[in-house]
């Protein structure tokens, strides 16, 4: 019962994380993207009077969803009702129901009794996540058709075809690494990258792996449909592609949808190639480092510790997403398939190759 | 699996599975398909095969079932009449009917149980004990299935660009 | 715990579904969804089977199914694809070029 208790509460804690951190990802994209351009940026609803630097806090995260929740819900004439109501619901469920796997921290220890900060302990791990990315595609497809709209349709068409494709070099790139750490359960990856190369170097995925994280980073943005593979949603040409005809609530999820793949693809990132919760050099019991020295720790200043370390690189690779997107111009679409299948695909096989063979020679 | 678990997934699967074939929109069918395909990715699990559970929603769900939505949008298909024309089944039907009736109820006669949990080798179904199987026993199948793949991609490649 | 011919009934009961699909249908698109039910209330009775003897040889020839149906689809689809660029119908009473 009590260990019900705990997986049900990271599983809650976990996706009100997410949900918040979507949130959040509004105003940094906003506000971000006002000062790459040198606009000004979200700055109205100011609740405190008119402060020199009004940061637009309360627009973005009060002020916005309180508009598009009360905005009308309109269904297009000749629309399927029932699958446009269900499109954004379907889109969004599998990408939050992701996160379980991914570890955000060590052990809790809690009166003698040690947690996994992980909500879920699969051991399929790293092909859930695969799993239910590939289930998200269906939002995208049943909103483009639904809407009976044919720009939405194109919209669907695309995203359909587009995240098809770039599964495959997503999915490869993974092989590489989970070649390298030899497990699929996305927490041993985590604590294998506790190690030391040369008693110096933390031992993370990006040391091992690469090419594997450009390929892994460039399939993840086409995945999460951000520029500059934003075709399904391309506004100059398909107004904005399989969402155009939602309104109110339903818009709402798509776009944190969008979000939440990226946050996605942050935590991914994270604890692939970059030591998920690890701190360099922090060990269970406390610091040891390299040049002799040790900073004993208390346990639960530890797990904090850990815990921040994630939230920060997460956090890291979302602004740095977002800042992708405010800076490159859009693909065409041929361009957009052809790197998918002629550059990615031929490069991810030959880092699994390459991986093999390395792991053949030196064992 | 025991008895709820079963009819609590069984009886969704019918019901599902007949909605394929007797929803008159090609998109329905394709997404009760997809249903279909869920459920039994569930029922997998609980039958101890977690790799292809995960695989049978990676591959068929999410990529197979998403071709068939993307060849029904791109022909922009409308939904059919249900109206049948075949002539000369009736008699085949019954049969063939009878005959399945009979095959179920001699296969709940001689019903014995599955093994225990307990006694089933350990690691079964995982993705480390299916590898290493398809990577030894049963490695030319797997390269001849990785030949039949390619085969598949350059016709439908060269069946497309005509 | 459910005896293991339960599984292998069920198994029946949605073949039984895909069989009728095929022959009640007459859009090619379903008829194939159709074979694709077929194959994986097969696939159902491979794992029950494996689950039923400990054995992991049927999960694996669930594998090769999925791999040959995966190459099925492709091909299949772009087949329809093409016939229905050439003649405007996913009808197959009325795809009878080839009938003598």
């Amino acid at each position: 019962m009590i260990d019900f208790l705990i997986t049900f509460s990271l599983t809650v804690l976990m996706i009100l994380m997410v949900l918040n951190l979507g949130g959040l990802l509004l105003w940094v994209e906003r506000k971000g993207s006002a000062v790459l351009q040198d606009r000004i940026g979200a700055n109205r609803a100011a609740v405190l009077g008119k402060l020199p630097f009004n940061l637009g806090i309360v627009n973005t995260l009060v002020a916005d969803p309180i508009k598009l929740f009360t905005k009308e819900d309109f269904v297009p004439p000749g629309a399927d009702k029932l699958l446009h109501t269900l499109a954004p619901a379907i889109g969004l469920v599998p990408l939050l129901i992701t996160f379980i796997v991914i570890p955000f921290g060590d052990v809790l220890i809690i009166g003698g009794r040690e947690i996994t900060l992980q909500a879920a302990n699969l051991n399929i791990g790293i092909l859930y996540v695969l799993a239910m990315v590939s289930l998200s595609v269906y939002g995208v497809v049943l909103g483009g058709w639904a809407s009976n709209n044919r720009w939405a349709l194109l919209g669907g068409i695309r995203g359909s075809a587009q995240m098809i494709s770039y599964e495959i070099p997503l999915g490869l790139a993974l092989i590489g690494v989970v070649l390298a750490f030899g497990s699929l359960d996305l927490q041993e990856i985590t604590r294998a990258q506790g190690a030391l190369i040369g008693g110096w170097i933390p031992a993370w995925g990006i040391v091992y792996q690469p090419v594997a994280f450009l390929i892994f980073l460039a399939a993840g943005i086409a995945e999460s449909k951000r520029i500059p593979f934003d075709l399904p949603e391309a506004e100059s040409e398909l107004i904005s592609g399989y969402f155009t005809e939602y309104s109110g609530a339903k818009q709402a999820m798509f776009m944190l949808g969008d979000f939440v793949e990226a946050i996605i693809v942050a935590g991914l990132i994270t604890t692939l190639f970059f030591g998920g919760w690890q701190v360099p050099f922090l060990l269970r019991d406390g610091f040891h480092f390299p040049w002799g020295g040790t900073l004993a720790l208390p346990s639960l200043l530890v797990t904090l510790l850990q815990v921040g370390s994630f939230t920060l690189k997460v956090l890291f690779f979302c602004w740095l997403q977002i800042m992708i997107r405010w800076t490159l111009p859009r693909f065409r679409y041929d361009q957009l398939i052809s790197l998918g299948w002629k550059i990615l695909l031929p490069l991810a096989l030959a880092n699994v190759m390459l991986t093999a063979l390395i792991i053949l020679l030196f064992e | 699996m025991d008895f709820v678990t079963f009819f609590a997934l069984a009886i969704p699967l019918v019901v599902v599975a007949v909605m394929v074939i007797a929803h008159p929109s090609p998109v329905y069918s394709a997404l009760f398909l997809v249903m279909t395909l869920f459920l039994l990715a569930v029922y997998f699990l609980f039958l101890n095969a977690h790799m292809v559970a995960a695989l049978q929603i990676i591959v068929y769900a999410g990529a197979i079932m998403v071709l068939f939505l993307f060849v029904i949008m791109l022909l922009n298909l409308q939904s059919d009449t249900l109206r049948t024309q075949r002539h000369g089944l009736g008699r085949v039907a019954i049969i063939g009917g009878v005959i399945l009736l009979a095959e179920l109820g001699l296969l709940l006669q001689g019903s014995s149980s599955e093994l225990a949990e307990s006694s089933l080798p350990e690691n079964f179904g995982t993705v480390e004990a299916l590898g290493s199987q398809l990577f030894t026993k049963y490695l030319l199948p797997f390269e001849i299935t990785g030949i039949l793949l390619l085969v598949a991609v350059v016709g439908a490649v060269v069946l497309a660009k005509r | 715990m459910v005896p293991t011919s339960y599984h292998l009934i069920l198994s029946g009961i949605l073949f039984t579904i895909g069989v009728t699909g095929v022959l009640l249908r007459r859009n090619i698109i379903i008829i194939f969804m159709s074979i694709e039910l077929m194959l994986n209330a097969v696939n159902l009775s491979f794992v029950a089977l494996a689950r039923h003897f400990g054995n992991m040889d049927g999960q694996i020839i669930v594998f090769f199914v999925m791999s040959v149906a995966a190459a099925e689809v492709a091909v299949g689809l772009a087949i329809i694809l093409l016939v229905f660029r050439g003649r405007e119908t996913v009808n197959v009473d009325e795809l009878n070029l080839m009938r003598w």
